[in-house]
């Protein structure tokens, strides 16, 4: 089943460079799928149209049914409250704890109080930091915080969950980690993830679907691919 | 804390200006009430055709009011001004003075229209009303009035610029949270509020001080002043309630602003 389709996408930015060609990409659920390239290649403007913080010039990008180019500022909480998102600078708000930090995401959907306590303290039993509840994000590692950051964005049970390198900034012994917990989540929650990586460790060893980005264009697609196989590019 | 202060001056100066402006107006319209047309009857003019002019007068639609002053009224007005127009009005023995009326008119801007309607009745000598200096002491209020209204209009549009981006600046520092907020997926509403009420409370707290001012100071200006300048020519509004209606006028324009200011700050960080 399509979950995410991608048809004949540009994008242009305003300064006349061409960050996506041409690109047309199905995802079904439930599918963990790796997008890599060098830098420039395009792989960040693809997941920030997924989430639209850019929009698409030309072509449809439409997830779960919504039109991601057509939605208004307005309305684009209405996309964002459906998915996940886990960046490569965590973007945890330090003068929360790891437990307020969490809850923020469902504060925001309008939860109450009595509703978020047991969802947020399973998120965090998720990615293995259910005794570090009151500890603030400058109190954790970087793996650590990473792993908030996975936890704030499984809390809403997303269907998608879209990681902008979420292991750049972490050493091979911790990116193994997380790596672990979004596998764990692919596999137990049955939620779709896209990840945007440069680590060639971890795209060998985990065998997913890889898409490979070459000056915005659509240079590899393979179903069990690794970063070899997309060397000579 | 920059905001407030930045609220407070400015409204202070709106303050000063509400207030001349408020006194300016009341200055010119009561010396607007003191314009009139003054009619004088033909010397043969009959009592029944006096009656019957008095009523043409007050039937025209811009006439306000109308009151007959008789010749001999205007002889014992003028006897008592001084002791030789006592004795020459004295030694006269018909009254030379003419019946006259005096007529006030709804609007200022009428005199003219209305004196040159009187005219054309029969029976009338003249009707005055000070031909040229009225007109020109209009134009001068007029300009006045428009004058410091355009000051107050100016005024609470820099505020309104000077406390949204003051709110920007204390914004900036909080974008991030913004940004993790718009990206966790808060609607643009529930993001926008806090700071539209933080905004409010700004202008709130930032009127207080002109406020407290403009009642007290005025009031003492007032009593200082003995309710007037320059010898009682130019009389000024009473305190109460003209402060009060300031005060609320400067509680409604801090709180409005603010929020305005704060809400037009925080939409740039709304966008993609």
């Amino acid at each position: 089943m399509k979950f995410i389709q991608i048809k004949n996408c540009y994008k242009v930015y305003k300064n006349g460079v061409t960050a996506i060609a041409d690109l047309t990409l199905d995802i079904n659920k439930g599918e963990f799928v790796f997008v890599i390239g060098s830098s420039g290649s395009g792989k960040s403007t693809l997941i920030k149209m997924l989430y639209r913080e850019e929009k698409p010039t030309k072509g449809i990008v439409e997830i779960g049914g919504i039109n991601v180019g057509k939605l208004r500022n307005r309305t684009v909480f209405r996309l964002r409250r459906k998915l996940g998102i886990v960046f490569q600078d965590f973007k945890l708000l330090p003068k929360l704890t790891v437990y307020e930090n969490v809850a923020f995401a469902l504060e925001c959907l309008g939860l109450r109080g009595k509703e978020i306590k047991p969802r947020v303290v399973e998120a965090l039993e998720h990615v293995g930091l259910k005794e570090k509840l009151r500890c603030f994000p400058s109190e954790l590692s970087g793996g650590e915080q990473q792993r908030v950051c996975i936890a704030r964005a499984i809390v809403n049970d997303p269907k998608l969950l879209i990681c902008d390198e979420p292991t750049g900034n972490l050493d091979p012994k911790t990116s193994k980690e997380i790596m672990d917990v979004l596998d764990d989540i692919n596999k137990k929650l049955g939620t779709t993830i896209i990840m945007a990586t440069h680590d060639k460790e971890i795209v060998n060893r985990m065998k997913k679907r890889v898409i490979v980005l070459d000056n915005g264009i659509l240079a590899q697609d393979v179903v069990k691919g690794s970063y070899k196989a997309s060397e000579s590019i | 804390m920059a905001s407030i202060i930045c609220t407070t001056i400015t409204l202070i100066l709106v303050a000063i200006a509400m207030v001349v402006t408020a006194n300016v107006n009341y200055v010119t319209k009561s010396m607007e009430e003191e314009l009139t047309v003054v009619v004088y009857a033909k010397k043969e003019t009959t009592e029944e055709q006096l009656k019957t002019i008095e009523n043409k007068i007050r039937n025209m639609s811009e006439v306000e009011e109308v009151v007959f002053k008789s010749k001999e009224e205007w002889r014992a007005e003028m006897m008592s001004y001084s002791e030789t127009l006592e004795v020459t009005l004295d030694y006269l023995e018909n009254n030379p003075l003419l019946d006259s009326y005096i007529v006030k008119v709804r609007e200022v801007d009428n005199l003219a229209k209305v004196a040159k309607e009187i005219r054309t009745l029969e029976g009338i000598e003249s009707a005055n009303y000070g031909e040229g200096m009225v007109e020109e002491i209009i134009s001068v209020f007029d300009i006045i009035k428009m004058a410091t209204i355009v000051i107050v209009i100016a005024l609470v549009i820099v505020t309104a610029f000077l406390i949204s981006n003051t709110i920007k600046l204390t914004i900036f520092s909080r974008r991030s949270e913004i940004e993790i907020m718009r990206l966790v997926g808060s609607s643009n509403i529930s993001i926008k509020m806090p700071f539209v009420i933080e905004g409010f409370l700004l202008g709130i707290i930032g009127s207080l001080v002109p406020i407290g001012l403009c009642i007290y100071g005025y009031i003492l200006m007032y009593e200082k002043l003995g309710g007037s300048i320059s010898f009682s020519a130019i009389e000024l509004i009473k305190p109460m309630p003209f402060v009060m209606y300031i005060s609320l006028a400067l509680l409604l324009i801090g709180s409005l602003v603010g929020m305005f200011g704060s809400s037009r700050a925080v939409r740039k960080y709304l966008k993609v």
